[in-house]
């Protein structure tokens, strides 16, 4: 799980308390065909306003912000989830075209698809015969 | 229309782990019974409890679940919460991870005893599945005048 601590120093009693800011890794589907590579990831709570991708040659980076409603004052019974940003990062690989790179988020649902350079597709050979 | 979650990281979680750190300390590390219905963690659905004077709300993290395949029923306080998410799989293609939960689920929540089970409501919205009990009037707390 992705993590970074933010140290903050209260005012009122000088003392430091370490702020954790751990953002949950999703979980991701990835699979490749001939025509490109597809991300899937969970990022339940998170909608298009809260999503953010960061794409360039070497990489791809998801970062979602969960947004739900909660009513003021509510107490904390039981938590599986800690936090309320996710966070992901991959490296990619140079045959991929990132300028035609396509999402789509549905329900908590984020899909990635980035197709290979066209020069990179597999091709078959045909074999001559002399 | 989307409340700021600031209360919710610093207030809410930071409370609960407070909690957690006095239950460690006084019973030691794993040691005290757990609920008999509670499951390990990792289970599927990812689930938050939370509770007001007047409610009981319940979280259940599933991202691309069709609300239709939901089964939602309360007896008293367990509530149970049934339901299939698929992750279906591309014919043909190379997988090279496959980490998303993919099939049925159920999850039996023991909520607090004073919940009313006619005054349920669910809602599902961006991934997240809302579940809003109120409590009981009898119980709810009542203030107390001095004249």
């Amino acid at each position: 799980m992705a993590a970074s601590k933010d140290v903050k120093t209260t005012e009122s009693t000088g003392v430091q308390q370490p702020e954790t800011d751990m953002a949950l890794r999703p979980r991701v589907d990835i699979f490749e065909d001939a025509e490109g590579i597809t991300l899937v990831a969970d990022m339940p709570g998170v909608s298009r306003e809260g999503l953010d991708l960061q794409v360039d040659k070497d990489s791809l980076t998801i970062e979602g912000e969960a947004r739900i409603e909660m009513p003021e004052g509510m107490e904390a019974l039981y938590a599986d989830v800690r936090s309320t940003r996710y966070r992901r990062s991959f490296a990619l690989s140079g045959e991929l075209a990132v300028d035609q790179i396509d999402a789509s988020l549905k329900d908590g649902v984020l899909s990635v698809h980035i197709p290979k350079r066209a020069e990179v597709k597999p091709r078959r050979v045909e074999v001559r015969v002399a | 229309m989307f409340v700021n979650l600031s209360n919710f990281e610093d207030g809410l979680f930071d409370e609960f782990r407070r909690m957690q750190d006095e239950m460690g300390g006084l019973f030691g590390r794993g040691s005290w019974p757990a609920g008999i219905r509670a499951v390990s963690r990792g289970t599927y659905p990812p689930i938050n409890i939370g509770s007001t004077p007047e409610q009981v709300h319940v979280y259940l993290f599933a991202a691309g679940l069709d609300p239709k395949s939901l089964d939602i029923s309360i007896q008293q306080n367990l509530l149970t919460v049934a339901g299939e998410r698929k992750a279906p799989v591309s014919e043909g293609a190379d997988y090279y991870r496959k980490e998303r939960y993919d099939g049925d689920f159920r999850r039996l929540i023991t909520l607090p005893e004073d919940v009313d089970p006619d005054q349920v409501e669910a809602q599902y919205r961006d991934g997240v599945l809302q579940i809003h009990i109120r409590r009981q009037e009898a119980s709810r707390p009542r203030q107390i005048e001095v004249r």
